[in-house]
């Protein structure tokens, strides 16, 4: 029996399938350029990534809020230190905030559906992170020149920032990605919060590690955020080699935060 | 291209926990048509339909997508299949067009947005946020993400579900749109008006496995139905003594009285039920004639108990 159920309107000039995938790299770079729109477009996000970070290093920089011991300069101690916070908050916060509510939403399992493979979604994900870290880089550092930081930054001492910002980036989003694929995305939005608020205290960011009992400095040291920040100390405010140590750390926690995740992560 | 159907499962069974879903479901959709599976709530549509996009893996049975296997071949598949969910899938600040491109840029060959924007009556919209589209805008984002790659086969859960009267011409016509061009669709829907200006096939399911399955008219048959309206709890079984043999009279609900035939219903059927009243001083109200609709079908294989 045959029938004709295409209306006149319709029928007119509806183009033939032409199925196909677009190259990879052009559906990472389109993947990755929206989700950096929306992050910037995204007021909270912003706040979290650039507002914060910025204040704090401002309004740390001006006051004697904190003492940092005699003969440091308030900038060379602060400027490392909120680097390593921004790091966190993009590397951690804001993409564990993001991808648990994708995953909320369906977005992820969408994705699945489209050419754009599981591979080419999480290297969108790491362009989009390195380079809002672009940005927020540029716009401390020229707030911390501007307020009279005088880091080291010879070859080594930028090669080794470098290094330690892309361990943490990997160990931060290991993370950042467990949470957002076990957790309900309310349940990661308060942990994400309040783990930053807690590395923020504790993360050697504003607050010298050395001011702790001396019990618990080295296991601050051990964590992701007091291993950025304590790294990133040692190269531009003295000059150090290689922090050999803050960078093993980072980079367990990446490769753990990263099995875990790939293990336990639920794409729905 | 190959001859193998758009869809072909056999025996399909999947649980969750300990409640089968889908229990034993065979369905066959050919290409460059449009297949609509119709059932209650909770009868297994959706659950089928993400297997074949290879979101879920089967407990038992096969599902062949274009001759493939929806999770092994998903690579080779997700070009050609075009999908969209019930809700959902669309990024809450990205604005309409932007996703749109993103979109697009992920196929070899795809529709123009502004074109998909234009025939979907969202080009006012392109610039809004997909949080703050109306209901009715994001299904048709989200339908026109679903073809945008210009797919083969494409799989839509409810497209219509909320829409406007012209949003879902806006969707019919372009559903017939793909179908004419040689896509094969498969759709689920609670409209069986839909269905049946829709599909070339009709699949009813319930409780997980395939009840009917035909075209809409091999569905709904020949039978013709007569209908009035009058007193409640006249004698159906004397109306019957005065009818054609191979007639059925029912009274359902109180005052409503069907009297059904397995062929067209004739004058003289008509004359014959009015005699009857006019014997009796009965005034039929709104009495008319129809033939019967895949709803009454759908009813009758899937009964008026309520789903949760």
């Amino acid at each position: 029996m045959t029938q004709t159920k295409a209306g006149p309107a319709a029928a007119a000039g509806w183009p033939a399938p032409a199925p196909g995938a677009a190259p990879l790299p052009r559906m990472v770079r389109a993947q990755a350029a929206l989700e950096f729109r929306t992050l910037l477009r995204n007021g909270e996000q912003l706040l979290l990534v650039l507002i914060i970070p910025v204040l704090l290093l401002a309004a740390f920089s001006r006051e004697p809020l904190v003492n940092f011991g005699s003969g440091v300069r308030r900038i060379d101690f602060l400027a490392p230190g909120i680097l390593a916070l921004a790091i966190m908050s993009t590397a951690f916060t804001s993409l564990a905030i993001a991808t648990g509510f994708e995953r909320r939403y369906g977005v992820l399992k969408r994705l699945g559906s489209t050419p754009l493979r599981r591979s080419g979604l999480i290297a969108a994900k790491t362009l989009t992170v390195l380079a809002v870290e672009l940005l927020q880089a540029v716009v401390i550092v020229a707030i911390g020149l501007a307020l009279g930081w005088r880091p080291h930054a010879g070859g080594g001492a930028v090669a080794w920032a470098l290094l330690l910002v892309l361990a943490g980036t990997a160990a931060f989003s290991g993370l950042a990605l467990l949470l957002a694929g076990t957790l309900r995305a309310e349940a990661t939005l308060a942990a994400a919060n309040l783990v930053y608020l807690v590395m923020l205290g504790l993360g050697g960011v504003v607050f010298p590690l050395t001011k702790f009992p001396l019990g618990a400095q080295p296991v601050l040291r051990l964590l992701p955020a007091g291993a950025l920040s304590d790294g990133l100390r040692s190269v531009l405010q003295h000059g150090s080699g290689l922090p050999v140590r803050d960078l093993l750390v980072l980079a367990t926690w990446a490769v753990a935060g990263i099995a875990v995740t790939a293990r336990a992560f639920r794409w729905e | 291209m190959s001859t193998e159907p758009a869809v072909n499962i056999t025996g399909l069974v999947k649980h969750y926990g300990r409640t089968a879903a889908v229990a034993g479901l065979s369905l066959r959709a050919e290409r460059a048509q449009v297949t609509a599976i119709l059932g209650p709530n909770g009868a297994g549509k959706t659950t089928t339909i993400e297997i074949c996009e290879g979101y879920r893996r089967p407990d038992s049975g096969t599902v062949r997508v274009l001759g493939l296997d929806p999770v092994r071949d998903a690579r080779e598949l997700r070009p050609r299949v075009g999908v969209m969910l019930q809700s959902g899938g669309i990024p809450t600040s990205a604005r309409a067009g932007e996703y749109l491109r993103v979109m697009a840029s992920f196929y070899a060959h795809p529709l123009e947005p502004a074109m998909l924007l234009e025939r979907l009556g969202l080009t006012a919209s392109a610039q809004i946020p997909f949080k703050r589209m109306s209901g009715g805008q994001q299904q048709r984002l989200s339908l026109a993400a679903a073809v945008i790659g210009r797919p083969e086969l494409v799989f839509l859960d409810e497209p219509t579900a909320g829409l406007d009267p012209q949003a879902r011409h806006a969707t019919w016509d372009l559903i017939t749109g793909l179908r004419a061009a040689g896509a094969a669709v498969i759709l689920t829907t609670h409209h069986m008006a839909e269905a049946e200006r829709l599909a070339d096939r009709v699949a009813i399911v319930d409780h997980g496995a395939l009840v009917a399955d035909g075209t809409p008219a091999e569905l709904t048959g020949t039978a013709g139905q007569l209908r009035f309206r009058a007193e409640p709890g006249l004698d159906t079984d004397n109306l019957l003594a005065a009818l054609p043999p191979g007639s059925a009279a029912k009274e359902s609900p109180a005052g409503h009285y069907v009297v059904e035939v397995h062929d067209r219903v004739d004058p003289q059927l008509l004359a014959a039920v009015t005699a009857w009243c006019a014997e009796r001083g009965i005034l039929a109200q709104s009495l008319r004639i129809e033939s019967r609709t895949l709803e009454d079908v759908f009813l009758e294989l899937t009964g008026r108990e309520l789903r949760s």
